[in-house]
């Protein structure tokens, strides 16, 4: 983890436009619970809906996707990336440094609306179960979107593919393709630690974390292996 | 016996291909201290060539070296390597004292607030130094870019079109910063298309045509190596029409001509013959040689003539 590139990470992050997506999402999620108990509505009846369906499966996973691409892929595409790489450091410290920073923005933009979320529904284990899943998501989500900023020239369409298409479409039908969800070891997480009826997990908890572990550690070893080849483009002269 | 120290910049057999398109072919140079101009036209593969040496470039076959290791996948040559890249983006957030200051803990330098604060003398940029960088001019930018690259010290300096955006002044200073960084024993190597800057700052040059190495060396002396072309004088005498008649029986002169304005220009098949027997014609005839000026040994046509051949 290297102070320096963070800190220029998390200002060139806030000093975009794209950043602004960040704010109505988790205000959108916190509006809907507060509206959803305020006209009586039981919360069996709207925490589904709210914190799963656009929770979990819509605003985590797009924050992450919106975080973890611009913290290197924006850089990739300017080429103000080429002035960090010139620097004698590992490129371990420059994966590890922007994932931090991808982590920490991500997990502090869902993971703070998801616990209000959970106390209006009047659940205090909810809330910090979905604090736990979140976090585990934000971290997985980030490690898989940092990484695709190296694998691929269009990382927001592939993420946003794997989300929508692989997470929210497929695993509708196939339940196997489940296994390769983040989505669905986060729910799982959630629901372990809440231990709320509210909410409940496809896969097992082994399952869940093993994967989140394979997924966090995987793209991070694989990001960094990319970047140490990674080829800066010059114009041609 | 001691294994002799390698050279700063070692390029070995080297080509890249892109699919069917080889951009640079074959190309094996060994740069030693001092300055050294890299030249081609447009799409020769300069950059390509640059980036192969600064790291951030693979080549597909062959070796490049700095220092005596290799550059690609190998971050620690950057302790010893400064690079200006032609691409001029950088963090217009942050202000150009940010920006060089963040290239100094970066590297990790025991002081870096001195070394940020030295190379932005260096450059000229103190005044302006608290602004955000992108309100700067393009040559604010590159000399800020400049200072980044310069703020560790570095023993190898690479500049890609270094004297973009710059005006006349800044030019000039960055010329004579370059020619101090040379006469210090670094090792400086910046590629230009504007022949005069090359000419200016250094007699060194390496010549990339079509992705080969055409020429290596000081640009006079592969001129006269060129004995295929004939060399180009231009001569004042006491009296140029009988000196004229005089060299046109010389085996070594291929041919002259008196302009309106009585400038002798004598086109000279091989350079150490011609200049032997002039002296020899000209006394014989009493003829005074008041000036002998090459007139092709400039950059301009060293090069013009590697690109046309």
């Amino acid at each position: 983890m290297n102070m320096t590139i963070a800190q220029i990470t998390a200002r060139a992050l806030f000093g975009r436009r794209r950043s602004l997506w960040l704010l109505p999402a988790p205000l959108l999620l916190i509006g809907l619970a507060v509206l959803s108990q305020s006209l009586g509505a039981a919360p069996r009846d709207w925490v589904p809906a709210v914190v799963v369906n656009l929770g979990l499966n819509v605003v985590l996973p797009v924050i992450a996707l919106i975080v973890g691409t611009g913290v290197l892929g924006s850089e990739i595409d300017d080429g103000t990336l080429a002035h960090v790489l010139a620097k004698p450091l590992s490129r371990g410290q420059i994966v590890l440094s922007k994932l931090v920073v991808a982590f920490v923005v991500t997990a502090v933009t869902v993971c703070v609306p998801l616990f209000v979320v959970g106390l209006v529904a009047h659940s205090s284990s909810l809330a910090w179960g979905l604090v736990v899943g979140g976090l585990i998501g934000s971290a997985a989500y980030c490690s898989l979107f940092v990484a695709l900023s190296l694998l691929t020239r269009r990382p927001v369409l592939v993420g946003l593919a794997y989300v929508l298409l692989w997470e929210n479409l497929l695993s509708n039908f196939l339940s196997g393709t489940r296994v390769l969800s983040i989505q669905q070891y986060t729910l799982e997480v959630a629901d372990r630690v809440s231990g709320s009826d509210l909410i409940s997990g496809n896969v097992s908890l082994a399952v869940a974390l093993s994967m989140s572990f394979v997924f966090i550690a995987g793209a991070t070893v694989l990001a960094i292996d990319r970047l140490r080849s990674f080829s800066v483009v010059g114009e041609t002269s | 016996m001691t294994a002799p120290s390698p050279s700063p910049v070692d390029i070995a057999s080297v080509s890249k291909w892109y699919g069917n398109v080889v951009a640079v072919n074959d190309i094996t140079m060994s740069l030693g201290a001092g300055v050294t101009g890299l030249l081609g036209p447009n799409g020769a593969g300069k950059t390509t060539v640059l980036h192969m040496m600064a790291g951030f470039l693979a080549p597909s076959r062959g070796t490049v070296t700095i220092n005596g290791q290799p550059a690609w996948r190998n971050p620690s040559v950057y302790s010893q390597l400064g690079i200006v890249s032609e691409r001029e983006s950088v963090h217009g957030f942050l202000t150009g004292w940010e920006f060089v200051l963040a290239s100094a803990k970066l590297h990790k330098l025991p002081n870096p607030t001195a070394a940020a604060k030295a190379v932005l003398e260096l450059v000229e940029m103190t005044d302006a130094k608290d602004r955000r960088m992108d309100t700067y001019s393009k040559g604010m930018r590159q000399r800020t870019r400049v200072a980044a690259a310069l703020v560790h010290d570095p023993t190898v300096l690479l500049l890609d079109e270094p004297f973009n955006g710059m005006d006349p002044y800044q030019r000039m200073h960055m010329m004579d910063l370059l020619h101090g960084m040379g006469s210090k024993g670094r090792t400086v190597l910046f590629s230009s298309h504007i022949l005069e800057e090359v000419e200016q700052v250094s007699g060194t040059v390496q010549v990339i045509v079509a992705g080969r190495l055409a020429a290596s060396g000081d640009y006079r002396t592969i001129r006269r190596l060129m004995t295929t072309r004939p060399h180009v004088f231009t001569i004042q005498s006491s009296d140029n029409r009988s000196l004229a008649v005089a060299l046109m029986g010389e085996g070594s002169v291929a041919g002259v001509e008196i302009d309106k304005a009585d400038v002798l220009t004598v086109r000279a098949s091989d350079y150490g013959t011609f200049t032997r027997t002039l002296p020899k014609v000209a006394l014989a005839r009493h003829i005074r040689v008041q000036r002998l000026v090459p007139a092709d040994e400039s950059l301009e046509s060293v090069f013009s003539y590697l690109v046309g051949a």
